[in-house]
């Protein structure tokens, strides 16, 4: 019992981070059927970011340990999301009108940009996040200690999905985001701006890998600058498996994938913890090709 | 009255055919004006032309004194022109409310920003559309349905929805793509006086319609389309007894016969 707890609430961190990126994969393949492949890099740019503006700018000796933490998470989701801003500019909008495929060959060149890019400033080895960020402590969770830091990263994902679930299903400016990933033309047809509607999705879901990109700092401590390749495959994963384009989908995707790789990892096998988050996605495609909550969309002719 | 609407040899060319050749025609403020043809003759054509959604290949289009020529399609929707589309192209996994909404999107100023930190004048402005979606779905006599997913209604209802969605643009001029299409008589009846009570609000609306009975009642002014070439303008009485609109209808029947 004692590992099972142990095991579900680790599923549930990794998932949530999961998540999170799957949601900034999702939201763009909805409003512009692309794969954003630079998106894992741009979490990967969060973590680096985050580990440079904690050293840097000693923000917790200043202000306070909480409130330090609090400005650095702001810093990095508004830094990461200009970055998704930019690349949407640089690599994206020049070929709007070009052939699907252009666009994807440039997501693939911006991640290979943007991985080259850490390295060159970071290195390639590995970099350490200073401890002590967050008191140590363990919290006990029906009766079992889980440590803070784990509970923290599943309730700031979880906060992060509920906030952007309102934001899309309750405003206005949700309405057009859903508005222009059923049908562009007909949306330009009714007054909807669809390149502010593909800047603002360039904006949220950077801005959420990049806190999720932190918060994988401060959960494990170590990061990489190709830490972004498998989080952002297993990401993928994850929104496929909810269904790619559909929200609420990423979210279930995510969660669910954290914890059957977490519990595989503990009853299965350490070794295949990869290959079973995998094995999932490929029999949920079996049974549901559209993913858990995707819906069957109709060929257009 | 002046013109709202001014379209001067307007022309599409699509490869080697032109599917539009020199039309022009005005649509004056506050009509109902109809634009007939037989299949084929350029009408939705120049509806895209109107819209932004073809760049015409020659010719002008202005809009209250103000040329259309490379504005791109949602900023012509904020100048005042509305439309709906022959095959009916709503946001079908959205609620029917929803879909007004989403017209009424470029008349509200407040970004994203604001509605993320659901900020005081975002939140009036939140209030104040879905006000005004739920009266633009009683004005087509929707209100019933306004939670119900627009797939799941009927295609009369769709075809209203459009036109309800269209409205919450505010627009001055409304382009309505065969509205009658796939409508029974007594839903073509009750459309007629839809589409009268949005010129009683003082929006102008053009129409494309094959129904004829509705563009011979509804219209004030209809313009005739063959082969991409205007032939005939006027009142319905005119244009009825013009000797080329009878032989372009009348002529394609003696052909099949």
């Amino acid at each position: 019992m004692e590992q099972f707890l142990q095991q579900l609430t680790n599923g549930l961190a990794v998932g949530g981070i999961y998540a999170l990126i799957a949601l900034g994969y999702t939201m763009v393949y909805g409003v512009m059927k692309l794969i954003n492949f630079a998106h894992g890099d741009l979490f990967s740019c969060g973590a680096y970011l985050g580990l440079t503006l904690l050293t840097g700018l000693a923000l917790q000796d200043r202000v306070g340990p909480v409130a330090g933490l609090l400005v650095l998470a702001v810093l990095v989701v508004v830094l990461v999301a200009l970055l998704g801003a930019i690349l949407e500019r640089a690599a994206y909008r020049p070929l709007r009108e070009s052939p699907r495929l252009s666009a994807v060959v440039s997501a693939l060149g911006a991640s290979i940009f943007l991985q080259n890019a850490l390295m060159l400033v970071y290195g390639a080895r590995f970099q350490v996040y200073p401890s002590g960020v967050l008191p140590e402590i363990a919290v006990s969770v029906l009766g079992v200690q889980v440590p803070l830091m784990r509970i923290l990263v599943v309730l700031v994902s979880l906060v992060m999905m509920g906030a952007l679930y309102l934001f899309v299903q309750r405003t206005k400016v949700g309405t057009a985001i859903r508005a222009a990933a059923i049908d562009q033309g007909a949306a330009r047809l009714m007054g909807i701006d669809v390149n502010r509607v593909i800047l603002l999705v360039f904006l949220i879901g950077p801005a959420l890998g990049g806190a999720a990109g932190l918060m994988v700092g401060l959960y494990y401590g170590q990061i990489g600058y190709q830490m972004g390749l498998l989080y952002g495959m297993k990401a993928f994963t994850a929104a496929i498996l909810g269904g790619i384009g559909n929200i609420p989908g990423a979210m279930v995707g995510g969660l669910l994938l954290g914890v059957v790789e977490s519990l595989g990892a503990a009853y299965v096998s350490l070794a295949w913890k990869d290959a079973i988050a995998f094995l999932v996605l490929i029999l949920i495609l079996i049974v549901r090709p559209t993913g858990l909550l995707g819906e069957r969309v109709a060929e257009k002719v | 009255m002046s013109a709202l609407l001014e379209i001067r040899e307007a022309t599409k060319v699509f490869g080697g055919l032109t599917a539009v050749n020199k039309v022009s025609f005005d649509v004056k403020q506050g009509q109902i004006v109809g634009l007939i043809g037989p299949n084929g003759a350029g009408k939705t054509t120049v509806f895209n032309l109107i819209t932004g959604n073809y760049r015409a290949d020659g010719g002008t289009i202005t809009f209250d004194g103000r040329s259309l020529a490379g504005l791109r399609t949602h900023r012509i929707v904020q100048l005042g022109i509305a439309r709906t589309f022959q095959n009916i192209r709503l946001f079908q996994q959205l609620s029917a409310v929803e879909n007004v909404l989403a017209g009424r999107h470029c008349r509200t100023g407040a970004g994203a920003l604001a509605a993320m930190l659901r900020l005081p004048g975002q939140r009036r402005e939140e209030r104040e559309a879905a006000e005004r979606a739920a009266a633009e779905l009683s004005f087509v006599g929707l209100r019933g349905q306004a939670m119900e997913l627009a797939r799941n209604l009927s295609y009369g209802n769709q075809r209203k929805l459009e036109i309800a969605r269209a409205l919450a643009t505010d627009p001055r001029l409304v382009i309505l793509d065969e509205p009658a299409g796939g409508m029974n008589e007594n839903e073509t009846e009750e459309l007629i006086g839809l589409i009268r009570r949005i010129q009683a609000r003082g929006i102008t609306v053009l129409l494309i319609e094959h129904d004829m009975s509705l563009v011979m009642k509804a219209c004030e002014n209809i313009v005739v389309l063959e082969y991409g070439a205007r032939i005939a303008m006027g009142p319905p009485e005119a244009v009825k007894q013009d000797r080329r609109v009878i032989e372009a209808y009348l002529g394609t029947d003696e052909e099949l016969a």
